[in-house]
């Protein structure tokens, strides 16, 4: 096997030379943002590149197209593309959602037929969890999957579904059994086609006034029951197994990220631009946001130090979500006020400053603090989970 | 220097510090139940002579010294976790003055009075700091008590306030001006008479201190640490202070929510317990964050303490979170206990108080932020 430091000189060097400059169009910094054909080609092709490189998936199997090397390799690689600010790894609900819970729970034959997909991008993912009516209430999912002989035959709809128009396949939450004892008991997780008749998506316009995501309407669609994970009135438990995997919090994931964080260089690099880093009142606000940001990368690596996490074990690792996305959209918010009169343009005017990135990445942060559960959930979740506080409801 | 994530803020932990850690916290645990601390409110002295004793034989007060000079020869990283769990605990020792009494004179001292006060220090003499006067001014060269010479040493005028524990002390370490630039002494308490002391009134009740007269007073020759090094001796117990007072503070934030979060859990109104509505389960929600994340700043700041720049931007950092953590626990602690909360008899007083307490300490949020400022916008 190779060895982690000629892998890391190897990723080091292939992201110095390859990663994309310059583009024409605006860059999505997040998988949510991904609004036009023309940014949904080119992170697809930029995917495909970095995992035919090797620094993708790089500590999957590679019986199933992964590198069969181990996670410190694949952080290496993914060390590099921060280094070289990388654009996205766009298929984010197969690399990090449905991938590694195939990899984990998934049969022989799931395995053989998703994996290899996912890292490729040939295969985009989705994820059919929230419903119309069942937002944050993700355990009262109606989707009902009703089994038919080898299929099961689904009718309802889900929601927010990013990516939903380029989709492949969902990792759907259904409801197999209305007579379950409890709402939860009822829900099963199924690997659904979106490419069957019976499956039609509609695009939702987004507050930034791009597309991004859509409704997904089933209406007697057969799908394959092979495509069920674990056991029938097993889907709350796995639903909650992949969001682990996506909060970080069970490891397991492709690698590369999905999400380009703020740094708090970029805004101190504005407040310069605008002329206002020397106003007494302006660096008040920029030390807030320079010791949260810190605080925020520091809670990181003390969760991986066992003696400063003994009273709590899981506070960090569920208060990441939480800290992370209330920071992107605070610190976005405040981007805008160093604007000036400026502050009032949008997206592709000319005279908007860094062509009117930060308005849409503020609005676009909401799509964090409200998707994976809201940041109240988030607080309820904390509340219950590590501070033991009693339910809400 | 300029803001550098990459470079600023790497968290660490030594096996020294994880063995601390674990006899601190059942000693502390052990020593200072809640009662035993409202028991010595009103106690003239403060604080057990015998807990004293006991931490002394444990080896805390030499931690931070060398070998040479009868310490443990460790650092200040290894400090933090015992003084995090004396706050946790709200134990009343004179610890932090003696530590940035016995870090004065290994930065600033001359040898022979590092021979002579290092290992009476790592013994158990209590010592503590005379800096501040009633200007209130954080600036710790921001003074006016004089010091000048005379055939028989020097001779000093002036006042000093927020003299802590200076009864129960043995040294004292004064600031004073002289030929123009802030010089530090270090002199037996017993020179001071009690004339010159008057008790004063602290909102931390857990605490002790004195105004102090020094008029008058005349210190021998050898009172003088080494003038050349005065400036980083002032700066270096400016910085102890701040990283010290941050882990009494994050400390005391995590009992402030354990606290709370007992009321919390078993208190009922309208039939259901208080902390499943989310009106209260959010704010402390958002405290218990702000306790962690000022955790980590202070780990960061105990790792990278001795590193020239970094560990001054860090400190700070910490000690900003640090006393936004336990002044929001401890006010949002007062308001969730309703009506018990505005009586004396509630705990969380206790912790608002010593958040109060140490915003006058070594700088408040704006005195920090005002360094920060000068550290990475220059």
């Amino acid at each position: 096997m190779i060895s982690v430091e000629e892998f890391a000189k190897n990723a080091d060097q292939w992201f110095a030379e390859h990663t994309p400059r310059d583009v024409d169009f605006m860059m999505p910094l997040t998988f949510m943002e991904v609004g036009t054909d023309q940014q949904f080609e080119f992170l697809r092709d930029w995917q495909r590149q970095v995992y035919e490189a090797g620094f993708l998936g790089a500590a999957w199997p590679s019986e199933y197209g992964g590198g069969g090397l181990t996670d410190a390799h694949q952080a290496a690689a993914t060390k590099a593309m921060r280094k070289y600010e990388a654009p996205i790894m766009m298929n984010t609900i197969g690399l990090s959602w449905a991938g590694p819970l195939i990899l984990d729970i998934g049969s022989e034959a799931h395995k053989q037929k998703y994996i290899k997909g996912i890292l490729s991008a040939d295969d985009i993912w989705c994820q059919g969890f929230s419903e119309p009516e069942n937002g944050s209430d993700l355990g009262n999912a109606q989707l009902r999957a009703v089994r038919d002989g080898d299929d099961y035959i689904l009718n309802g709809s889900k929601i927010w579904t990013t990516h939903g128009n380029y989709g492949k396949y969902m990792i759907l939450l259904a409801r197999t059994n209305p007579d379950a004892p409890n709402k939860y008991a009822g829900l099963s997780f199924i690997l659904t086609p979106m490419d069957v008749p019976g499956v039609e998506t509609r695009k939702i316009k987004k507050l930034t006034g791009e597309h991004g995501f859509t409704q997904t309407f089933f209406e007697d669609a057969r799908i394959p029951a092979d495509g069920l994970m674990g056991q029938e009135g097993q889907g709350w438990k796995i639903a909650m197994q992949t969001l682990e995997y996506e909060r970080g919090a069970r490891g397991g994931q492709a690698g590369g990220y999905s999400i380009t964080e703020p740094d708090p260089l970029e805004i101190l690099n504005l407040a310069r631009e605008t002329g206002q880093l020397n106003d007494p009142v302006v660096q008040d606000d920029l030390l807030d946001y320079i010791i949260d940001a810190q605080a925020v990368n520091l809670n990181q690596q003390r969760a991986k130090i066992g003696p400063l996490m003994r009273d709590n074990p899981a506070g960090l690792p569920l208060m990441d979500k939480l800290v992370k996305t209330e920071f992107a959209r605070e610190i976005n918010q405040y981007a805008l006020t160093l604007q000036g009169t400026r502050g009032a343009y949008y997206v592709d005017e000319p005279n908007a400053f860094d062509k009117g990135l930060w308005h849409r990445s503020y609005l676009n942060a909401f799509s964090a603090t409200i998707g994976g559960g809201t940041s109240q959930i988030q607080r309820n979740i904390i509340a219950e989970h590590v501070l033991g506080l009693p339910k809400s409801y | 220097m300029s803001f550098d994530p990459q470079t600023l803020g790497r968290l660490g932990i030594t096996e020294e510090q994880v063995e601390l850690m674990d006899v601190a916290e059942s000693f502390c645990r052990d020593e200072s139940d809640i009662a035993k601390v409202r028991a010595q409110l009103d106690d003239a002295r403060g604080f057990s002579q015998d807990d004293w004793t006991a931490i002394a034989d444990l080896g805390w007060l030499g931690i931070a010294i060398p070998e040479e000079f009868g310490g443990v020869g460790l650092s200040l990283a290894e400090v933090v976790p015992v003084v995090e769990q004396m706050g946790r605990r709200m134990m009343a020792l004179p610890f932090l003055s003696t530590t940035l009494v016995a870090q004065a004179i290994l930065k600033g001292g001359t040898e022979t009075q590092k021979t002579t006060y290092l290992p009476k220090i790592a013994e158990g003499s209590v010592a503590t700091l005379a800096l501040s006067e009633l200007n209130g001014s954080f600036d710790l060269n921001d003074i006016e008590t004089q010091a000048q010479r005379t055939t028989n040493g020097f001779k000093v005028s002036g006042q000093k306030i927020l003299v802590q524990n200076l009864d129960a002390a043995e040294l004292v370490l004064l600031s004073a001006k002289f030929e123009g630039q802030t010089a530090l002494f270090i002199l037996d308490a017993s020179l001071i008479p009690d004339s010159a002391r008057r008790r004063e009134k602290l909102i931390d009740e857990t605490k002790r201190s004195c105004e102090v007269s020094f008029d008058g007073l005349i210190l021998p020759e050898s009172a003088l640490l080494d003038l050349n090094q005065s400036t980083a001796t002032l700066s270096h117990i400016d910085l102890c202070g701040n990283l010290l007072g941050s882990a009494e503070l994050v400390g005391a934030t995590q009992t402030c929510l354990d606290y709370t979060l007992d009321y919390l859990r078993t208190r009922k109104q309208f039939g259901k317990l208080i902390g499943s509505y989310q009106a209260l389960k959010h704010p402390i929600v958002d405290a218990y964050i702000g306790y962690e994340k000022a955790r980590s700043l202070l780990y960061a700041a105990a790792h990278s303490f001795e590193q020239q720049g970094k560990g001054e931007v860090a400190t700070r950092m910490a000690k900003v979170a640090a006393g936004r953590a336990l002044s929001f626990s401890a006010d949002r602690s007062i308001q969730f206990h309703g009506g018990f909360g505005f009586t004396y008899d509630c705990d969380a007083q206790l912790y608002r108080r010593r958040a109060i307490f140490h915003d006058g300490q070594f700088g408040d949020t704006r005195w920090q932020k005002k360094q920060l400022a000068r550290l990475l916008f220059n």
